[in-house]
């Protein structure tokens, strides 16, 4: 019961902000803790799997635009086409925003096609026991390709701007402090269920077994299991939290846009869990939010701080603590403990994360 | 224009694309290949030539290239035998480390840059002799045009992989580098100092980045992003050609070069983007190693 009570407390923290943080502030942590979401993901398949996806903006971008689509074409009279189609001389709906009017087909949409997309990639990366590199650059070149076809595609997808400009979800208003309150708690809802999640996942046998593929592929090979098929598993649960991420950041921000999606995003996505420490889900949610708020806090002040700023602290924490702050946590706390119980004879071992690729 | 001559235009484009793909995707082949460092910065070095081709303009305004393509080649070397002696040297062995790591370099040098040189870019000037275009007015090609800049480049980096051939096979340098590639532990128990291999290495592939650069800096502006746009490319030269092969990264340059100035003529830019990558990955499931793998008979390796 305690192993579930400790971290489940930070939630119920964050599930009463609505009554000690401002409009302002709460809406950050709403979008940071979505963000949360796709960065427990990317633990699962980089700290626990050690494959590296540089492409986590992709499943994002699914997600969030499945939900924008849909929010779009409700906030229009009938029979009225979206803003940009209309400056793009597109005369009819294209036949694949239909399925959008409806809004039960746009929330499973946001669940399956990210979980379809991330499917298929991992398909074709995994199967052939392609190395990590390849798969890091591979999912990279893929955010490229996804953000170029979305700008080049004006008509179509809002191009460079992006989705935007819509106000009501399911009849409820966005402004509204009400509904405010009620997309936070969804979002927190949502994130302690993913958390949970990807927690059993990792205690189960296919959880045991994508970190073993990590530490020696070649050895749970000779051991009679094929990795594919676990690797696979992974992928395609954090291409989900990417895209559900995505759906929730949407809500939160008002917009979605090729800038969230491309290369530099998704690698920023790493950066959050390598700051929070690469093998840890409550790492990747601290990683997420603290990066994320010092990006708000710092680029507002100085904007061409920012990217100096980000560049060294990346460069810090992967020389000096590949491990990330939980890392630090971690060591700190192995070394009170041993401090209080010098007669121990059983000493705390910190789970030694060995990278590589 | 017959069709014919637009295809040789087209043919033309594409070979000094691969060109520059090339001359880009060389330094991370081979420090690939060697020391599994994954670059990411190595676009930045590509950056660094241009504006070092630009602030050669700007000191002697006639002796352009003759000067810029040198000090681009030695200045884009110097910083990468900077960023391997403090950085990456402290990384080996974990190669998607080296990856984040230079992410955070390639942050910091395009901020640099964007403050140096400002956010629109900088634009040189072209020599004359450059400037100029061979067109062919009559007989069956008319219409047709080379200019002449884009044979420079298709020159620079023929000669760039020449020299590279003849280093590899014909010094000892060349040998080290090809022991240390094949077998490092014993390329450095027989004496080879594999340290300053590997520094070598980085330098000249990063030297060889900032020539790019520089040959890039006579087409286009030079924008502290520009490294960033065709390092992705650069990537999918690497994983097509097979990493660590000076001969597997020609043909991919070549092919993706090629490939993507004709699925241009058929298409828009953005499209072929995403048609090259799907052929790629799908030629990847045939080869997971890419088009010339090293052979190896280790059973673990990056």
């Amino acid at each position: 019961m305690k192993r579930w009570l400790v971290p489940g407390l930070p939630f119920v923290a964050l599930a009463l902000a609505p009554l000690y943080l401002g409009s302002y502030h709460l809406t950050l942590a709403g979008r940071f803790l979505s963000l949360g979401i796709l960065a427990m993901g990317i633990v699962m398949v980089w700290g626990q799997g050690g494959v590296l996806p540089l492409g986590q903006g992709v499943f994002f971008g699914l997600g969030g635009y499945a939900l924008a689509m849909h929010m779009k074409l409700v906030s229009l009279p009938a029979g009225e086409l979206p803003d940009f189609m209309q400056w793009n001389g597109v005369e009819a709906l294209p036949l694949w925003w239909k399925p959008f009017t409806s809004a039960g087909l746009a929330l499973a949409a946001v669940i399956l096609v990210p979980a379809v997309a991330a499917l298929v990639l991992a398909w074709l990366v995994f199967r052939r026991r392609m190395t990590s590199v390849y798969i890091a650059l591979i999912t990279q070149a893929l955010a490229l390709a996804f953000s170029t076809l979305l700008i080049s595609q004006q008509g179509t997808t809002g191009g460079f701007n992006g989705l935007t400009n819509f106000d009501t979800l399911f009849g409820a208003s966005l402004g509204d402090d009400r509904t405010r309150v009620w997309l936070h708690l969804a979002t927190v809802a949502l994130a302690a269920l993913a958390y949970g999640f990807a927690r059993l996942l990792g205690a189960t046998q296919a959880g045991r077994l994508v970190t073993a593929v990590r530490d020696g592929e070649n050895r749970v090979r000779f051991l009679g299991y094929s990795p594919a098929p676990y690797k696979i598993l992974v992928f395609v649960v954090a291409g989900v939290f990417a895209g559900l991420a995505g759906a929730l950041h949407t809500l939160h921000l008002g917009l979605i846009s090729p800038a969230m999606v491309g290369v530099v995003p998704s690698i920023e996505m790493v950066v959050w869990v390598a700051v929070g420490g690469r093998a840890s889900l409550y790492g990747a949610l601290v990683g997420a939010l603290l990066v994320n708020l010092a990006k708000d806090s710092i680029s507002s002040a100085w904007p061409d701080a920012w990217l100096y700023i980000m560049g060294l602290v990346f460069i810090l924490v992967v020389v000096a603590t590949p491990r990330g702050l939980a890392g630090v946590v971690e060591t700190v706390a192995a070394r009170l403990g041993r401090a209080r119980k010098p007669a121990s004879g059983a000493e705390p071992v910190a789970a030694e994360v060995t990278s590589h690729g | 224009m017959s069709s014919f001559a637009l295809a040789l235009g087209q043919l033309f484009d594409g070979l000094s694309l691969a060109s520059i793909l090339l001359l880009a995707a060389l330094g991370l082949s081979l420090s690939f290949g060697l020391m599994r460092v994954i670059n990411m910065a190595h676009g930045e070095f590509l950056m660094a030539g241009g504006f070092l081709m630009y602030v050669a303009h700007q000191w002697v305004p006639g002796a352009g290239v003759a000067l810029g393509l040198p000090l681009a080649f030695a200045g884009s070397a110097l910083l990468g035998a900077l960023l391997e002696r403090v950085l990456i040297r402290r990384l080996y062995g974990r190669p998607l480390d080296t990856l984040l790591a230079t992410w955070g370099v390639s942050l910091v040098l395009q901020q640099l840059a964007r403050d140096q040189f400002g956010s629109t870019g900088v634009e040189v000037t072209a020599p004359p002799w450059l400037a100029d275009s061979f067109a062919i007015e009559s007989g069956p090609l008319a219409g047709l045009a080379f200019a002449h800049v884009r044979i420079f480049i298709i020159g620079l980096a023929g000669i760039v992989l020449c020299g590279m051939v003849l280093l590899f096979n014909r010094t000892r340098a060349g040998l080290y580098i090809r022991a240390v590639n094949q077998h490092r532990g014993m390329a450095s128990a027989l004496g080879v100092d594999t340290r300053r291999v590997d520094l070598l290495v980085f330098a000249l592939g990063s030297g060889i980045a900032g020539l790019a650069g520089g040959a890039l800096a006579l087409i286009a502006p030079v924008t502290s992003t520009v490294g960033q746009s065709y390092v992705v490319d650069a990537f999918l030269v690497v994983i097509l050609g097979g990493m660590g092969t000076l001969r597997g990264t020609a043909i991919a340059a070549l092919l993706i070069g090629v490939a993507s100035a004709v699925a241009e003529t058929f298409t828009s830019i953005s499209f072929a983007k995403v048609i090259l990558l799907l052929f790629v990955v799908a030629f990847l499931q045939f080869r997971p190693r890419g088009l010339v793998a090293t052979r190896s008979r280790a059973l673990e390796d990056a």
